[in-house]
């Protein structure tokens, strides 16, 4: 392990403790004629604090350890077929091809005749390339503090090689035209005890739960938070995440039930996120509150 | 069948929404909700039937969140009429109490335990006790709210019939129902009406 990594993985432990400690030290509660005013200034410092801690880090960005175990794992000879993904696994630009297929992804693949995000694609190539079992991948796929899953170190590392590229979602299929349109009517489907959709919490500009701030998703300049830093590091936790952890919790928080595992629908919603943010610049995985 | 359903059903018939589903040459929500109901499942206690919109919802699906005047007006009586006010009439609890039920976040994910207390969420989307710096911004600052609108018996009733079912007033609103889904009791929505409208309160202090 590099001595540099040893070290970034350290630090959000240290920092995790200065968020709360941050909050504590407010500015006595002043005399407020219009409430409105305190929120916006409030906004600024938790913000302001949160990108502090993201400027510390980002020079040796802890995703790096991800990124090198997911490219081993790319180029080994793996599963009961004993093949790698290097050699058989065509992310649509094909076959081996990592470079700039993150930020082409959702797309049409001829083959399954479907459109697929890129960690279905990939748990798509160790089914039936390398014959590992759906059902396996399945069970637990989403990061712990004592568990990451293959899928994540692998589309870290794929992500890792679509750097400064630009995101470029294609449009051309039906099928993709398809996906998209269906992901914006996923995303506006409100139902559950709560009545929340995606757009409940991302569907207007400028708002935030508690402190966080919510991206609207709806148009570029917020989309492309779907892509910015993802997949990332949170500083909560301590784990690597991808975009299908990401859109699984937040169904939970929707208070909906839970959606499949690299499903239909978590891959409408991500055409959708992506296509809104076609046209940025990608940094490659990042750092996540 | 109540008004709420025949209105749904009109509305799935596309009595009133026809120019919307004309411009589409395909049903591209109707897909989407397939493909929903396909793909996930229940897990914990949020159960697959969530899946399902209710007529409410389906109303507000439809429409963009934008129903028809006539429509949002008679639903949103049909959403008062439901509402449970409490039969010994007495709407306001205990503030500080109340408090802590608009602290808790908790209720009704796949993360939660059956048979816990639920919270109210409130400061997720709105500001109240201008103490806590920590509030979100989905809905506005209710910051003042009693001082602004007073403690008369009208306004604890409203303030009840908004908590136990903000579509009573406002038929696609983003605040959740809740009373009417059960994720808080009668004795949760009094302490928070008290939170609202208590003089003692530190939301109109
Ligand atoms: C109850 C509110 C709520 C709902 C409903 C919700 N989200 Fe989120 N979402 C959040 C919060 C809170 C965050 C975290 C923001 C942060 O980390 O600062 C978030 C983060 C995200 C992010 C990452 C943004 C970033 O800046 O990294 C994406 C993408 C996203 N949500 C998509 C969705 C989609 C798609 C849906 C519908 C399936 C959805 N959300 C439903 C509250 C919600
Ligand atoms: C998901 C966000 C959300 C949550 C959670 C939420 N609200 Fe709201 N609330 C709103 C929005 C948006 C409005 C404004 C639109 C409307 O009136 O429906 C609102 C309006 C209100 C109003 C009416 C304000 C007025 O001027 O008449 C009251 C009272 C209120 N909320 C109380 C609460 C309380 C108490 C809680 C906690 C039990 C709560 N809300 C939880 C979003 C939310």
């Amino acid at each position: 392990m590099k001595p540099s990594i040893i070290v970034s993985l350290a630090l959000p432990l240290a920092l995790a403790a200065l968020p709360a400690a941050g909050a504590k030290s407010q500015k006595p509660p002043v005399k407020q004629t219009a409430p409105a005013a305190a929120a916006a200034e409030d906004k600024d410092a938790t913000t302001a604090e949160f990108e502090k801690f993201r400027e510390v880090m980002e020079d040796s960005n802890p995703a790096e350890l991800f990124e090198m175990k997911g490219e081993e794992l790319w180029n080994e000879k793996r599963g009961p077929k004993q093949v790698s993904l290097a050699e058989s696994c065509d992310l649509g630009l094909g076959i081996g091809v990592v470079k700039g297929a993150y930020v082409q992804t959702p797309r049409y693949f001829a083959d399954v005749d479907q459109v697929m995000d890129v960690e279905r694609r990939i748990v798509h190539c160790m089914v039936e390339h390398q014959g590992f079992k759906r059902e396996d991948i399945a069970k637990k796929p989403f990061s712990n503090d004592t568990h990451t899953p293959e899928p994540v170190s692998l589309v870290t590392y794929v992500a890792s090689q679509s750097k400064g590229m630009k995101i470029a979602i294609p449009q051309k299929h039906p099928k993709e035209i398809e996906t998209y349109r269906i992901g914006a009517e996923v995303f506006q489907y409100r139902a559950g005890p709560y009545d929340f959709s995606c757009a409940t919490c991302h569907g207007a500009d400028g708002k935030r739960i508690r402190t966080q701030q919510l991206p609207n998703l709806t148009k570029p300049q917020g989309a492309i938070k779907s892509y910015l830093g993802w997949p990332g590091y949170r500083m909560t936790g301590g784990v690597m995440h991808t975009l299908q952890w990401r859109m699984n919790d937040c169904f939970r928080q929707q208070r909906f039930p839970e959606p499949g595992y690299v499903s239909d629908s978590v891959t409408a919603l991500l055409s959708y996120l992506g296509v809104n943010s076609n046209g940025y610049t990608y940094k490659g995985p990042g750092i996540k509150r | 069948m109540t008004i709420e359903r025949k209105i749904t059903a009109a509305l799935l018939a596309g009595a009133v929404f026809a120019t919307v589903a004309q411009a589409e040459d395909r049903n591209y929500r109707a897909e989407a909700i397939a493909m929903i109901k396909k793909d996930f499942r229940s897990r914990g206690i949020a159960g697959y039937e969530r899946v399902q919109e209710d007529g409410l919802q389906a109303v507000c699906n439809r429409s963009g969140n934008r129903p028809p005047e006539a429509i949002a007006k008679q639903l949103e009586q049909d959403q008062l009429a439901s509402v449970k006010l409490p039969a010994d009439g007495k709407l306001m609890g205990d503030w500080k109490s109340g408090e802590k039920i608009a602290q808790s976040g908790r209720g009704m994910t796949w993360a939660d335990k059956p048979g816990i207390p639920g919270g109210g969420n409130c400061y997720n989307c709105h500001q109240l006790d201008p103490k806590e710096k920590s509030f979100g911004t989905i809905g506005p600052s209710l910051y003042q709210f009693g001082k602004l609108r007073g403690n008369t018996p009208e306004t604890q009733k409203y303030v009840y019939s908004k908590i136990y079912n903000a579509k009573a007033f406002n038929l696609c609103s983003e605040m959740p129902r809740f009373g009417h889904s059960g994720a808080i009791g009668e004795k949760e929505i009094r302490d928070l009406v008290a939170l609202l409208l208590d003089p003692a309160s530190p939301v109109n202090k």
